[in-house]
């Protein structure tokens, strides 16, 4: 198995050593099927929320064209993979692992999301 | 390269019809070195012209003229040459100008032929060649309302300019010599089927009976045709269409041979006796032929490009005249007439006629084919000529089926099977292996691309229905599935999604897709069928589940840029604006500190707004009296104008006013693409409504109204499609043509290549829009006043919903916090976007 190559500006790569969890939102605030974006520790992470209510967090970093866009992209389906493609030039990602899948060397960084008993939202860096 | 010096070679070109248009665009298109500088020489005052779409110009009304050369050819009209030098490569015109060429090409065409009667210099007779001709014949005719006329010659021609003649309300007898109509391309059967056809349609057929000659009346203008039985016709005007004369007569002035009926005598390289003199056209002598079809004098003229470039750059030419495909198929009066191949082939030994007749659907029909009965050899076909297209492919090659089957079968088109060899395009000489090496090499997936590409279909469009089997069948052999679905969660096109929508009156992505699709839809479908609601009427477009299939531009009714900044684009209905108003969009820029631009359609853009900024920056519009222009949306853009009647000298009507109806009528109308409109108030055209995907320029009775028009990556002239409109039938038309394109459009595809792919193109959708032929012109109309009803500013409904208002905000868990990712420097005293980060990969525009 090759590692991915994760893509983008040297401070959105999260920190491998302690995984700290932030509060963003009410679970109720994510739109079914839409995507919004948190600024936790100057990491833009953008998070969605499934049709099924499952939630996924990835960069908002959109190597492909160098915007922070990813949380306005549309979610899907391809297969059975869930899915977000990018507003700017259309190229979708896997919403699971951040794997592009028009272009297998590239993938976006992936965070760990939960929901809380309590109905919050939280992401882990 | 030698920029200044005097390298480029001299190509002039005398006559500038279809011949001699089609040669300089065929070598300035390939001569991309500008090898060679070229002058055009012409004789009548207009530039080239359609000529075989004569007839609509005076039924129609028509504009005729081909588009304009680009930049660097010399087009000098209305000065006839009168000599050539070919020793000194000198041509000298009526005005006494002299022209030097190092190459000369003949494309003088032809001049029509009046048999030498009695009474053949009458007023009142007439010619039918140019649109000069054209205007004398209407203005003649004009003053006699009533009359009585004769055209000489049953040919095409002559049945064209009959039916011209008719619909200048004259009572129209046409003689032919001939024992039936169209001799030349028809059997006795044909001719005496389209006779019937002909006769129905209330002229009157003399055909075997010469004409004896012409007699003046009092007036001493012609008064009547006298026929070789003693028979008169009263007739106070007569036009000669009895075939053509080529134009030779500077030929034979300057020593070059010509043959014995006349014709410039070119090699198969279109190449004359003298090497540096070429001929093309109607004036050609090729092979012991003058041709009279559109078709040959295109290939001659692209084999003398062809040779021409050769020769500037120093390698061979390839191309040569190899005989050409005088096959046929035009609609007479409303009459489908066809012939392919050698349609008298039956007259010859070993051959098999196969005629089948049908007196009472008026259809008359021939295969000839070799006496095994597979090799199909030509035919005729009078009333029902949708075969054409397949049959003239099959020419000289086997058939698939026997021939009863393939006149009865109504032969699908072939496609994957046809021979390479086979011509496709007659008109302009495309064979099936170009076709399909175009599509391979190219990696060409639709029809328009193909047309693009190749010019296949682009004249006449018979054999379009055959292109897209060939294409089809290259797309399955390169695994390529020709399917319809819009993507992989729907089998369906997008017109029949839109059907089953309004059909079963659903109003939720969710429902659609559980009931017609399957899994959870993509960026494809979800945009698509969120279009489709927002077309049916669902409220606003981010209101419940609908919000989340917008893509961005929808999702912030902005237009998303390449930092992650939006651009607002205020609507401007017409282009007409107070300066109070203006006043508040320069504020607005001012205060938001937003890089403002004005657009090609009258309107002015705001860019380098974040997602924050929005609803304030509508906010500071709305109150001014502003409303989205809805330059997010595949909607009505702009309704562009000129100033019109009010101001302008030239103007005949209020185009402004009329812009400002249409802009207010359509606005937020959702369609499968963005639409564009313009309204011009007098044919000089000042709004470029040609270009739009529906135009309005104004006349002296009304408007004329144009659809299909494009700009863009894939510039195309709007059709005509009525003239003189009262302003309410226009508007009806508009209506219907818009619900029309909504309704079986495909995704993402504009007016112009839809009406390109529609089956009977122009023609059909007149039969649907004015005749109501599918019944539907009710429910068109319908479904555009609750568009009208409904329509509601998208801005202003946001403002007011505090709900739609929270998801305005670049972070969700600091909402009063500005991105840090965006950033601006200046240039030009204004900001331009900075990405801080970079692309970080090659990006191919997809």
């Amino acid at each position: 198995m090759t590692a991915d190559v994760q893509t983008g500006p040297a401070h959105a790569v999260p920190a491998p050593t302690t995984t700290r969890w932030h509060e963003v939102c009410a679970y109720e605030d994510l739109l079914p099927e839409r995507g919004a974006c948190a600024l936790l520790e100057g990491i833009q992470v953008a998070i969605f929320r499934t049709f099924d209510g499952e939630l996924f967090a990835l960069s908002n970093f959109d190597p492909f064209s160098g915007a922070y866009v990813i949380a306005r992209g549309i979610l899907g389906t391809r297969g059975g993979t869930p899915t977000v493609a990018s507003p700017m030039y259309k190229q979708v990602f896997d919403l699971r692992t951040g794997r592009c899948l028009d272009d297998t060397e590239v993938a976006l960084p992936t965070f760990g999301v939960r929901r809380t008993p309590a109905g919050r939202v939280e992401v882990a860096l | 390269m030698d920029v200044g010096g005097d390298t480029r070679r001299r190509l002039v070109v005398i006559g500038h019809g279809p011949a001699g248009h089609r040669l300089v665009e065929a070598l300035r298109e390939r001569d991309t070195a500008g090898a060679w500088q070229i002058t055009v020489i012409g004789e009548e005052t207009r530039p080239a012209y359609d000529r075989v779409a004569l007839t609509s110009y005076l039924t129609e009304d028509a504009e005729l003229a081909f588009p304009a050369h680009g930049p660097g050819v010399r087009l000098h009209t209305g000065d006839p040459v009168t000599g050539i030098d070919r020793a000194a490569r000198t041509v000298t015109t009526a005005s006494g100008a002299v022209v030097g060429y190092d190459a000369l090409v003949l494309a003088t065409g032809s001049s029509p032929f009046v048999p030498p009667v009695p009474g053949r210099d009458l007023p009142g007779v007439f010619v039918y060649r140019t649109i000069d001709d054209l205007d004398a014949l209407r203005a003649h005719c004009a003053a006699r309302p009533d009359a009585g006329g004769v055209v000489v010659g049953g040919g095409l021609l002559g049945l064209e300019a009959a039916r011209a003649l008719q619909g200048l309300g004259v009572d129209t007898h046409v003689v032919e010599v001939a024992p039936w109509l169209m001799p030349r391309q028809l059997d006795e059967g044909g001719g005496a089927m389209l006779r019937r056809h002909i006769e129905s349609l209330g002229l009157t057929v003399h055909a075997g009976t010469p004409m004896a000659g012409l007699e003046a009346g009092p007036d001493g203008g012609v008064a009547r045709v006298r026929l070789s039985d003693g028979s008169a016709i009263e007739s106070s005007v007569v036009v000669f269409s009895a075939g053509i004369r080529p134009r030779d007569e500077l030929a034979r002035g300057c020593g070059l041979p010509v043959g014995e009926r006349g014709g410039i005598v070119v090699d198969a390289t279109c190449r004359t006796a003298d090497p540096a003199v070429w001929a093309v056209g109607e004036c050609a002598l090729v092979d012991g032929q003058v041709y009279g079809l559109v078709g040959p004098c295109f290939t001659m003229a692209e084999v003398v490009a062809d040779r021409l470039l050769a020769e500037a750059t120093g390698g061979p030419g390839q191309a040569a005249f190899g005989g050409a495909d005088t096959s046929t198929k035009l609609k007479l009066m409303g009459v489908d007439v066809a012939s392919f191949g050698d349609p008298f082939a039956d007259r010859a030994e070993g051959t098999l006629g196969v005629t089948y007749t049908d007196p009472v659907g008026g259809v008359y029909k021939k295969l000839v084919v070799s006496d095994d009965a597979r090799t199909l050899l030509g035919g005729v076909l009078v009333g029902d000529a949708t075969t054409y297209p397949t049959l003239r492919a099959y020419v000289g090659a086997e058939l698939p089926g026997s021939p009863e089957q393939t006149l009865f079968g109504g032969t699908e088109p072939a496609g994957g099977d046809l021979p390479g060899a086979t011509v496709i395009c007659s008109c302009n000489n495309v064979s099936a292996e170009t076709i399909r090496c175009s599509i391979r090499d190219e990696g060409l997936t639709d029809v328009a691309a193909v047309k693009g590409c190749t010019r296949a279909g682009s004249s006449c469009g018979s054999c379009v229905p055959l292109v897209k089997k060939l294409l089809d069948a290259e797309l399955v052999a390169a695994g390529i599935e020709v399917s319809k679905a819009i993507c992989e969660h729907f089998e369906h096109s997008r017109a029949e999604l839109f059907d089953i929508v309004r059909v079963r009156r659903i109003t939720t992505f969710t429902q659609l897709i559980n009931e017609h699709g399957r899994g959870r839809g993509c960026d494809i479908c979800k945009p698509a069928v969120a279009s489709i609601l927002a077309s049916l009427g669902n409220g606003h477009i981010l209101d419940g589940e609908q919000a989340a299939l917008q893509d961005t531009n929808d999702h912030f009714l902005a237009n998303l840029q390449k930092n992650g900044t939006y651009s607002v684009v205020p609507r401007i209905p017409g282009g007409e604006i107070t300066p109070d108003k203006l006043i508040v969009i320069g504020e607005v820029a001012r205060d938001f500190g937003l890089y403002t631009k004005i657009t090609g359609g009258q309107r002015i853009d705001l860019f380098g707004a974040r997602v924050d900024q929005l609803p304030q920056i509508w906010k500071r519009l709305v109150d001014a009296g502003f409303e989205s222009g809805h330059a997010y949306g595949k909607a009505l853009r702009t309704v562009k104008s000129c100033v019109g009647s009010t101001w302008c000298r030239f103007g005949v009507q209020d185009s402004v006013a009329m812009a400002i109806r249409l802009e207010l009528r359509y606005r937020g109308l959702r369609a499968p693409h963005k639409l564009k409109s313009a309204v011009s108030g007098c044919a000089r055209e000042c709004a470029e409504a040609q270009s739009k995907d529906f135009g309005v320029i104004a006349t002296e009775r009304g408007w004329n109204l144009y659809l299909a028009g494009n700009g863009g990556m894939r510039p195309r002239h709007a059709d005509l499609f009525a003239s003189d409109l009262d302003d309410e039938t226009l508007i009806r038309y508009i209506d219907r043509f818009l619900m029309f394109y909504i309704r079986t459009a495909d995704r993402l595809q504009r007016t112009a290549s839809w009406l390109e792919g529609l089956d009977g193109g122009i023609d059909y959708l007149r039969e649907v829009i004015v005749e109501d032929r599918l019944g539907i012109c009710a429910e068109l109309d319908a479904a555009m006043e609750r568009h009208v009803a409904a329509y509601s500013d998208e801005w202003r409904d946001t403002l007011a919903d505090p709900d739609k208002l929270r998801r305005f905000v670049s972070f969700v868990n600091a909402p009063t916090v500005p991105d840090p990712s965006i950033a601006f420097a200046p240039e030009r005293d204004q900001i331009k976007p900075v990405l801080l980060a970079g692309p970080q990969l090659e990006v191919v525009s997809r």
